[in-house]
């Protein structure tokens, strides 16, 4: 069975420098992979070349067995990709309602219709009219999910979901995941969060300064692994405190929120051994 | 009664500056590009149904409905062939690149058409008027305009409120990369945004060419009127210009009153005590 997005050897500049190199990865029908790593790994840029936004300097990706890498990202939406980016990016001036309209544009037809969405998130039903500039950054993302769905995806890309929002907010959108998942739409999650990804993924791939180190079932992998595939830590020679040093940051990767996000993922890992032990 | 005859006729000038100046509007609100060539291709307009009338035996009505979708056609090609490449380039060249435009086409009217004086002739229409006192009547001219302009910006208040496309052009407006994550081809809306600018500066032009006499150097000036309605109503407001357009058109027919040297000056007057006071102008535009 040949998977829904095939990605090969995938190499991505930012100008000079390579943020994506030579990655290889493949996302099964209905399947949820996702794609961990530290600020700066290029995970971002990893999504947004499948979305269309950037080009790739070489490397193909295929949709369904379709090469896509040449098409823009607008008409990537009609063959069913469709992307929840980093930071949210709702339309500020439009009502909750319209930006869930937007989605209906290119879409495709399927299940998901802004009403649909309004029943997965029932606070939105009531707050339909509120432009979305009033909304908190948690509402935010979910309209900005909602406005995904709506395309009817067949395979929705996720851009670091938890970023800038606190915890709580992080787990109760995750927690809306599993339906998403069950209507049969295919998820690639980018996170920094690694115990949030761990816990909705069903396989990981771990980035490393644009490269692939790790990848495998979250079951199967021992988290010393993660760890130190997330950190870089090689043998135990490079002291914990050189990562910020060699993770690559493009500039794409800098963000003002990547100071408070950052302390978030270190903390993460610890998070993750609990989560699998219980 | 004098007084009040200037209000009236003031009121019905103000719905011509807010026709003209919507497109400016528009443009600017959807791609932030500046049109300095938006009152020389409202002249474009004119000297183009003044070709259909001279040439065809068609009246001023036909080319009307010749001229405007001809400028939307435009609009739509200039958008995609010249102006969208020069906003790739930085939002100073789409300056460079209009005022350009503005200085070809002044002098290629020239060219083509001498710099006499001309009108577009509009029979009865502008020679009738409603007598609505003893002293006060309006010309049917000066009410259908202002009528036009409230139903052409009830109409783009409506497309860009109730309509996929109109939801996508203020998308886009707001943030193009996510309206093109969403589906959107952004050089076609941006190009959409341009035709209907261009259709509605296409049907000030005429209107300005019927009520007063043009030249191909004339288009400037008119841009003045326009940035002056815009600023005074607020930037991005649909209604707001209409209103800015209405206070323009009042200063200059309560300043003519006073003094006619004063008509102009009336409106400079209030343009810069608003960008002193109220810069943000009279109503601002939506939130975000």
């Amino acid at each position: 069975m040949s998977a829904l997005l095939e990605v090969d050897g995938l190499t991505v500049h930012h100008g000079q420098l390579a943020a994506v190199v030579s990655v290889d990865l493949s996302v099964e029908q209905g399947e949820t992979l996702a794609v961990i790593g530290a600020n700066g790994a290029g995970k971002s840029t990893l999504l947004r070349t499948i979305a269309g936004v950037l080009r790739p300097t070489t490397g193909t990706i295929r949709l369904a067995g379709r090469d896509v890498t040449r098409l823009p990202a607008h008409r990537r939406v009609a063959e069913g990709i469709s992307l929840v980016p980093e930071g949210r990016r709702l339309f500020e001036s439009l009502t909750v309602e319209e930006n869930l309209l937007t989605g209906e544009y290119r879409g495709r037809p399927g299940p998901w219709t802004p009403a649909r969405v309004m029943e997965l998130f029932e606070w939105m039903g009531p707050r339909r009219r509120q432009v979305s500039a009033q909304l908190s950054g948690g509402e935010q993302q979910a309209v900005a999910i909602g406005r995904a769905l709506v395309a009817n995806p067949r395979l929705l890309l996720l851009d670091e979901l938890s970023l800038g929002l606190a915890p709580i907010v992080v787990r109760q959108i995750y927690q809306r995941l599993p339906e998403i998942i069950s209507s049969g739409t295919t998820v690639l999650l980018v996170e920094q969060d690694v115990a949030q990804a761990m816990r909705v993924a069903g396989r990981v791939q771990c980035l490393l300064e644009g490269r692939t180190v790790l990848a495998g079932r979250p079951a199967e992998l021992a988290l010393a692994d993660v760890e130190r595939a997330y950190f870089g830590l090689r043998t135990g020679s490079d002291p914990p405190g050189d990562r910020a040093e060699s993770a690559p940051a493009g500039p794409a990767q800098a963000r003002p929120a990547s100071a408070p996000t950052d302390d978030q993922a270190v903390a993460q890992p610890s998070g993750a051994v609990e989560g699998t032990a219980s | 009664m004098n007084w009040l005859n200037a209000l009236v006729q003031g009121i019905l000038l103000g719905g011509l500056y807010a026709l003209f100046a919507c497109g400016l509007s528009l443009m600017f609100g959807v791609m932030r590009i500046v049109n300095l060539a938006h009152g020389d291709f409202a002249v474009l307009a004119a000297f183009g149904a003044y070709l259909v009338i001279s040439s065809t035996p068609l009246g001023t009505l036909a080319a009307t409905v010749v001229v405007i979708p001809l400028f939307a056609l435009l609009g739509y090609v200039l958008q995609r062939g010249l102006i969208q490449r020069a906003l790739t380039v930085g939002p100073l060249s789409t300056l460079l690149v209009t005022f350009g435009l503005s200085i070809i086409i002044q002098n290629l009217l020239l060219q083509a058409f001498s710099a006499d004086t001309r009108s577009l002739p509009a029979g009865s229409l502008a020679s009738a008027s409603l007598r609505l006192s003893g002293q006060i009547s309006v010309s049917y001219l000066a009410v259908l305009t202002f009528a036009l302009a409230v139903v052409v910006l009830l109409g783009l208040q409506g497309f860009l409120s109730r309509t996929a496309l109109g939801r996508m052009l203020r998308a886009t407006s707001d943030d193009r990369e996510a309206a093109s994550l969403v589906g959107a081809d952004t050089r076609h809306v941006y190009a959409v945004a341009t035709a209907i600018a261009f259709a509605t500066v296409a049907l000030a032009g005429l209107l300005f060419a019927m009520r007063s006499s043009f030249d191909p150097s004339i288009g400037p000036t008119r841009l003045l009127f326009a940035f002056e309605a815009v600023v005074i109503g607020g930037l991005g407001s649909l209604w707001g210009t209409l209103v800015g357009g209405m206070v323009l058109g009042l200063a200059q027919t309560l300043g003519a009153q006073i003094d006619p040297a004063l008509t102009l000056l009336g409106g400079h007057l209030i343009f810069l005590a608003v960008l002193a006071f109220r810069p943000q102008g009279l109503i601002a535009a939506r939130s975000g």
